[in-house]
């Protein structure tokens, strides 16, 4: 239909863009994670498994690894309790206001997410807003120290964050869910509980899961918001890697870690993606 | 027309072989559109009630009332001794079967059929045999475990029919139910909609634009125009007697004349007959089947004139002629399709055919 020459054009720039920004720089990851570094700094080009090893030996890179998935894991809950009462209402209940709501909850992600990041910072900082504000009103005597650099802070921005995420696919499901099969639900004696947990909540399923990987995914690879709120306990994977690139000058190291990572999203990614299928009927 | 019931009279209309579903001044508003002005209408247990209308006439609106979709603006529903419309649709005794069938995608046929049975919470084994039971009365035992994606449009159709069925409602109501199924496969459900209606013995109420897939099916048709009932008569009844112009011509084919009547002769033009009318403005309507080609007939009191062939137009087993009379008048005439006519027919109809109707009242 198309002459070669069109086809060529056309597929060119995509397996260009591929290539040059996934492929390569991948492939190059790939090999730095079996290379290693010399005591004088040097990165020695002979193959080695020594990164692997060290990876799963030294305490400090799983226990980051599992406290990063579990950071990831709360963070999901909590968007998608969040996230899923707010689509629904606005789906389902906002009537008129729906517009104004949706753009409402959409416009936190025009916003810089390091402004947001710095904001929660000084919310939760000893003398701030939220630290200022419970001593004022006799709450507390002295500033509740574990709001900021812990863990909790980052839980808390990065659900903060990444609730739109949860929220726009859930969104989009729900507006999917045809309305006369609400309608045949209350015809069949099913009340609206009943109705949203045996009709409107499976119909949903693909809308949660989506939402679900971007939150875990986008949340386990972060690296802003523990290194701005995280402290010493709330450090995360990411922020080894980045001073593995850095201050350590460790890339095979850092580039190991990397590509578990990868592995470890694109299974993740893989398998999110079979369930999604698996409950959608169109 | 209908008193608001006492009390006392509720509680004995139970046993009263009164309506199963009382329809009682029902209005409904959309903001300052009124979609249904001052509906009453009463159907009887077991009848198949068909509501008749075209797009916008409020039809569906009236149906959704009933199932409780919709609230009335004014008026009340009763249901034996039990005022319906305060209920909400899960309390009410009454199934839909949607336009587009509503089955529940991410379950099976089996399970959209019993899913109302296990929503009342009823035994295991009962549930499975009643769902058993509906789905080889539809012929649907087949594709019991199939999703409805996998089954096509007829069968999706008897699925939503098993699955309103199957709680033993004491009415039906269907909304279009056929108005996406292809020309045969339509009429073929027709017929078993009928048949089955008399099988189950269940009130119908069915909704269709259909005027030819109403007098199919119903008991009683119910013609509803712009929010107003405009007859409610038995199929033969309204296509034999229509109450209204628009009814006469809404339902099958017909010719309006428009005439006088004076001192016991009604005269549209040049044709003229007897009639037992008051004097005044007369209009009547002729259906072109009851308009016969030639003089050979014996009935004494037939209206004879001449009219010329205009067009003739083939409609399978008859044909539909335009046939101009002297005075200008331009009629319908259906005569069998045996041959084709040509030049100036004589023609002739009954007087008692030509049935006098209202003016249908322009609304907005």
């Amino acid at each position: 239909m198309f002459s070669r020459a069109y086809r060529a054009a056309i597929t060119l720039p995509p397996l260009l863009w591929v290539a040059i920004f996934l492929l390569i720089p991948y492939l190059l990851l790939f090999c730095y994670s079996f290379w290693s570094v010399s005591p004088s700094q040097e990165i020695v080009h002979s193959w080695t498994l020594g990164n692997y090893n060290e990876l799963l030996t030294k305490r400090v890179y799983l226990q980051t690894l599992f406290r990063s998935m579990w950071i990831a894991a709360r963070v999901t809950i909590l968007s998608l309790l969040l996230g899923y009462p707010l689509a629904y209402y606005l789906s389902f209940h906002a009537g008129k206001r729906k517009d104004l709501l949706y753009q409402l909850v959409i416009i936190p992600l025009w916003v810089s997410y390091l402004v947001r990041a710095y904001a929660w910072k000084t919310i939760l900082g000893s003398d701030g807003v939220l630290n200022t504000l419970l001593q004022y009103v006799h709450l507390t005597k002295q500033p509740l120290e574990f709001l900021l650099y812990s863990p909790f802070a980052v839980v808390l921005t990065l659900t903060h964050i990444y609730t739109s995420f949860t929220f726009l696919p859930i969104y989009a499901s729900l507006e999917h869910v045809p309305r006369n099969l609400v309608e045949a639900s209350h015809d069949l004696g099913a009340s609206p509980f009943q109705t949203f947990w045996r009709v409107i909540f499976p119909l949903s399923i693909p809308g949660v899961l989506a939402g679900a990987t971007f939150a875990f995914v986008l949340s386990l690879g972060d690296f802003l918001a523990p290194l701005l709120l995280g402290g010493p306990s709330g450090i995360m994977i990411s922020n080894i890697v980045v001073s593995l690139f850095g201050a350590a000058y460790n890339w095979p190291l850092g580039a190991a870690i990397s590509l578990c990572m990868l592995v470890l999203v694109i299974t993740l990614l893989f398998f999110s993606e079979r369930l999604e299928k698996k409950w959608s009927f169109r | 027309m209908v008193s608001s019931p006492q009390p006392e009279v509720v509680a004995h209309s139970k046993q009263a072989a009164g309506p199963l579903l009382s329809i009682r001044k029902v209005a409904k508003s959309f903001g300052q559109h009124n979609v249904l002005r001052d509906i009453s209408l009463d159907i009887a247990e077991g009848e198949f009630l068909t509501i008749l209308g075209e797009s916008g006439s409020g039809k569906t609106t009236l149906l959704r009332i009933i199932a409780g979709f919709e609230s009335a603006t004014s008026g009340e529903i009763w249901m034996g001794g039990e005022r319906l419309d305060p209920l909400p649709p899960y309390r009410r005794r009454v199934n839909t079967v949607f336009q587009n069938y509503a089955l529940f995608p991410h379950l099976t046929v089996e399970q959209n059929v019993g899913y109302g049975l296990r929503i009342a919470k009823l035994p295991k084994d009962e549930i499975a045999s009643r769902v058993e039971q509906a789905l080889t009365l539809m012929k649907l035992t087949a594709y019991a475990q199939y999703k409805p994606s996998r089954i096509s449009g007829g069968q999706q159709q008897r699925v939503a029919l098993a699955r309103a069925l199957v709680n033993r409602p004491r009415m039906l109501l269907l909304d279009e139910p056929l108005s996406a199924l292809d020309a045969n496969l339509r009429r073929q459900m027709q017929v078993e909609l009928k048949s089955l209606q008399r099988e189950v013995g269940i009130s119908f109420v069915f909704v269709t634009h259909d005027q030819e897939e109403a007098m199919v099916m119903s008991d009683r048709i119910a013609l509803l125009r712009l929010g107003e009932l405009e007859q409610v008569a038995s199929p033969r009844e309204i296509y034999s007697h229509p109450a209204t112009a628009y009814t006469a011509q809404f339902i099958g084919h017909t010719n309006l004349l428009r005439g006088e009547v004076k001192d016991g002769v009604a005269r549209c033009g040049s044709l003229s007959w007897r009639t037992g009318l008051r004097d005044g403005p007369g209009l009547f309507s002729l259906r072109p089947e009851n308009v016969r080609i030639g003089t050979g007939t014996t009935d004494g009191v037939a209206v004879r004139f001449r009219g010329r062939m205009l067009r003739q137009a083939f409609h399978g087993a008859t044909e539909l002629l335009q046939i101009e009379c002297a005075d200008g008048l331009v009629l319908s005439v259906r005569a069998a399709s045996r041959q084709s006519w040509q030049g100036e027919l004589e023609l002739e109809f009954s007087p008692a055919d030509a049935v006098p109707v209202r003016e249908s009242q322009e609304r907005n």
